[in-house]
């Protein structure tokens, strides 16, 4: 089963990487007012089930993927799976 | 009778660059350094852990993260939620905080760019493990060399555990409340940026760094005798 995890800066954490882009961005004479930089796992997962496949997906982001204090984590699982 | 010195254990990861370093320096203020390997699980005797500076796991997801879960890092926690004396240089820093073993999380520069140069510190706590040869206020010259320490704070960080602070006008990441290096709850574990192996003779620039790792050496010789 094929699974896309989304980690972004949580809301009102400083994002250096994201001003960044968002400056050169705007150097480029891009309109942008804001850019925030997250991370992105696919994933090939083994499950019997759509609802187990996400479960075992947010153990991995508590676990490993993701870190709470700093970043929140969204689960896209593929159509079809 | 002489007594044997204490020993002191130094771990390696995959992309660790600062275990030598900081096992000379150890050995040269009167401890037995000890390298350890991040796949053994258990650890040999020891009276301290250092975790060294570097980029582990090649700084993989998030600096730290990986080596959080090597199984010499279960070791490690087993020792420190025993009592044991853990310090955590820069890298190390970022591994204890990943690891559960230290509040809040270290973050990319807020410059984003990668500083090595050397910075004041102030002493804030002068009572722990690891800064018992310090005054309360003093400065130590120590040097930093980081991409990623910017000291992000829980809400709920105590401010006894504020252990060292950048100097004012020093604060080489943006970290928040200027926090150098911060102790556990209970004080047997301290996380710090700045690099104190790197400073322990006058000839590598500063001899400051000698007053952290000393203390430590101090510590793990009083475990072992209370041991004995």
């Amino acid at each position: 089963m094929r699974a896309t995890v989304l980690v972004r800066p949580k809301e009102g954490i400083l994002d250096p990487q994201g001003e960044a882009v968002e400056s050169s961005l705007r150097q480029l004479g891009f309109p942008v007012d804001e850019a925030r930089v997250g991370r992105l796992i696919d994933l090939e997962v083994s499950a019997n089930s759509p609802a187990a496949a996400r479960a075992e997906i947010e153990r991995m982001c508590e676990r490993l993927l993701a870190n709470p204090l700093i970043e929140r984590f969204e689960i896209e699982l593929a159509e079809g799976s | 009778m002489k007594q044997p010195p204490p020993r002191v254990g130094v771990l390696v990861f995959p992309g660790s660059c600062d275990d030598r370093d900081a096992a000379w320096a150890l050995g040269a203020l009167g401890a037995e350094p000890v390298m350890v390997w991040h796949g053994d699980e258990e650890l040999p005797d020891l009276d301290a852990v250092v975790l060294p500076g570097g980029f582990s796991y090649g700084d993989y997801l998030r600096c730290g993260a990986i080596a959080s879960f090597s199984p010499a890092m279960q070791a490690v926690s087993a020792f420190a939620e025993g009592g044991g004396l853990v310090l955590g240089i820069c890298n190390g820093f970022q591994v204890l905080c990943e690891a559960g073993l230290l509040p809040g999380i270290l973050r990319p520069n807020a410059s984003l760019q990668f500083v090595c140069r050397d910075v004041r510190l102030v002493v804030e706590r002068a009572d722990t493990p690891f800064t018992s040869r310090c005054e309360p206020g003093q400065r130590l010259t120590v040097p930093v060399k980081h991409g990623e320490g910017c000291y992000h704070a829980p809400p709920d960080l105590a401010e006894e555990q504020i252990a060292l602070r950048y100097a004012a006008g020093e604060n080489p990441n943006g970290s928040a409340q200027d926090i150098a290096g911060i102790v556990n709850a209970e004080g047997n574990v301290l996380g710090l940026m700045p690099h104190p192996e790197h400073a322990v003779d006058p000839l590598l620039g500063s001899g400051d760094g000698a007053f952290i790792l000393a203390s430590l050496v101090d510590s793990a010789r009083e475990r072992l005798y209370a041991r004995a």
